[in-house]
């Protein structure tokens, strides 16, 4: 697969070549082709994401995995995370341009910036919302993981709950949740069609992060059956190509650091 | 002293009622959109719309036939295509666990899994697409079947390593061949591992869009031959969704809602079968 996509991508590689990533110009009609763009909107997008989700997922994982480890209400809990996980990010991208983005739009009228509505922020909260779930079942499960002997010690010791929460289980279990944070950082970054339904489709530069933007996956979404000409397609393989290597390192690194942990 | 431990004990309380909110806040967004899908979607749910076809803008009635039907031959073909090569994969690496080309596998797996679905949708797209000249059925069953197969081939591989070892040798010391060890003892012991492993696999690429927008490519007729552009539930629904006609979003609410039932009934019997069938030992 990676050769497929290596030998396809090999005129727009020949033709740009390193240039191909800070080049901000993508113009099909001059057979100009530059990814920064791209490579920008989908670093906010994720990284935007992610620091949205984290707080959720942190505190979902101390809630199943510390204060209602088991019981109904962290069954229930678990099942709805289950149901939001299973929903198909098409129905995501559907329900946010029509849920989401008029309060957005609302949202930017009162602060006073130009209202698109859609743009890089609406795509970060739709995506955060996507990987909670992952972030926090991992986050769980490293967190039921700490051995209940240092827990009890550290509490016969006179701590509160909200200290060995502190000062015992989140050290303990940093890497089990920083590993969590980098799969689900992997799914950010790949996601495709919510994004391409809410993140606006322009092919500039973001100003700010409610600028109208494009991410990676979402412009090979969108221009893939409309390429014409040979460098135009190879330009959006290459940018699956890259695609492609991001997410494999994101998620070696994401299991290297579980591997770690379960070691440990 | 006591001012201090009145602090912290103060902390302690509003930690846990922070964290149990934002773990309730984080559950809203999922009744949020149930409660859009129902409210918008079940009023345009009737006879017509399972059974139909498409009609032209402007036009009163007509259904999403084409897309359910597609959805459903899509998913067959991914079926057929994974579950074999899934399964025997699965087997192999839990057979064989220590080898180092096991290793090698299970680790090219766990990267198969990580891969965009978009890209999936390219390599379906050079490879299938381009040598046959047309958008087909079968280029978007590649794809989902690639998408599908290292779920299939982990939970196989997770259920059967959970099989006691002494069931196993109690097959080869009676002298059953090692195939039939693996066909009549194993597979069957580990069974519900593996529907439960197809019926995820399923449902994840149920509600997949990204690769068949240029592998199937959607098709307002019915089709049935596997070589043809073919449409599917989510394609339909990104279509539109996208164009500016209220009565089509209309018509996308309805087909989401029936996308997410089909999706969480597969959930649903995935969980149920978990629990009923769990291999004891």
């Amino acid at each position: 697969m990676f050769l497929t996509l290596i030998f396809n991508s090999y005129p727009s590689l020949k033709a740009f070549g390193i240039k191909f990533f800070y080049e901000k110009k993508w113009d099909p009609v001059f057979n100009e082709f530059g990814a920064l763009p791209f490579l920008i909107g989908t670093i906010l997008t994720s990284f935007l994401a992610l620091i949205i989700s984290i707080p959720f997922s942190l505190s979902l994982s101390i809630f199943l995995g510390e204060y209602y480890r088991e019981g109904k209400l962290s069954l229930i809990l678990k099942n709805l995370l289950d149901l939001l996980a299973g929903i198909p990010s098409i129905i995501y991208g559907f329900w946010g341009l029509f849920f989401l983005v008029p309060i957005i739009r609302n949202l930017e009228i009162k602060m006073g910036i130009t209202p698109y509505g859609v743009g890089i922020f609406t795509a970060s909260i739709i995506l955060s919302i996507m990987i909670i779930p992952y972030s926090s079942s991992i986050g769980r499960e490293v967190i039921e993981l700490v051995p209940s002997e240092i827990k009890e010690a550290a509490y016969s010791l006179g701590a509160t709950r909200y200290e060995v929460i502190k000062k015992v289980i989140i050290p303990y279990a940093i890497s089990g949740i920083l590993s969590g944070i980098f799969l689900s950082l992997g799914r950010a970054l790949g996601e495709t069609m919510a994004v391409t339904m809410v993140i606006g489709n322009a092919n500039i530069l973001p100003k700010n992060i409610f600028s109208p933007g494009n991410t990676m996956a979402s412009v090979i979404a969108n221009e893939f059956t409309e390429a014409t000409g040979d460098l135009y397609l190879s330009a959006l393989i290459e940018i699956g190509l890259f695609l492609f290597l991001i997410t494999f390192i994101i998620n070696f690194i994401g299991r290297i650091l579980v591997r770690k942990y379960i070691v440990k | 002293m006591k001012e201090k431990n009145f602090n912290r004990i103060i902390k302690d309380r509003l930690f846990k009622i922070i964290t149990i909110f934002f773990s309730f806040f984080s559950i809203l967004p999922l009744f949020l959109i149930l409660f859009h899908l129902i409210k918008n979607g079940i009023s345009s749910i009737n006879f017509e719309f399972i059974f139909n076809l498409p009609k032209p803008v402007g036009e009163k009635g007509g259904g999403i036939a084409n897309a359910i039907v597609g959805t459903f031959i899509l998913i067959f073909i991914s079926f057929f295509l994974s579950t074999p090569i899934g399964i025997s994969v699965g087997i192999y690496l839990s057979e064989n666990k220590d080898k180092k080309l096991a290793k090698i596998v299970d680790f090219l797996v766990d990267i198969l899994q990580g891969i965009p679905s978009i890209v999936l949708g390219i390599i379906a797209y050079l490879w299938i697409v381009k040598p046959m000249k047309n958008f087909s059925a079968f280029s978007g069953s590649i794809a989902l079947s690639i998408m599908m197969l290292p779920v299939i081939i982990k939970s196989v591989k997770e259920t059967l390593s959970l099989i006691p070892q002494s069931l196993k040798e109690a097959s080869l010391s009676l002298g059953v061949p090692y195939y039939k060890t693996l066909l009549f003892v194993i597979l069957p012991a580990g069974l519900s591992g593996i529907i439960t492993g197809i019926l995820i696999g399923i449902s994840r690429i149920a509600g997949e869009t990204a690769p068949l927008l240029f592998t199937a490519f959607g098709n307002p007729y019915m089709n049935l031959n596997i070589f043809k552009p073919i449409e599917a539930l989510p394609h339909l629904i990104y279509n539109y969704a996208k164009s500016p006609f209220p009565e089509w979003h209309q018509k996308a609410w309805a087909a989401s809602f029936i996308l997410i039932l089909i999706v969480f009934t597969l959930n649903f019997f995935s969980k149920w079968i978990i629990k009923r069938w769990k291999v004891r030992f």
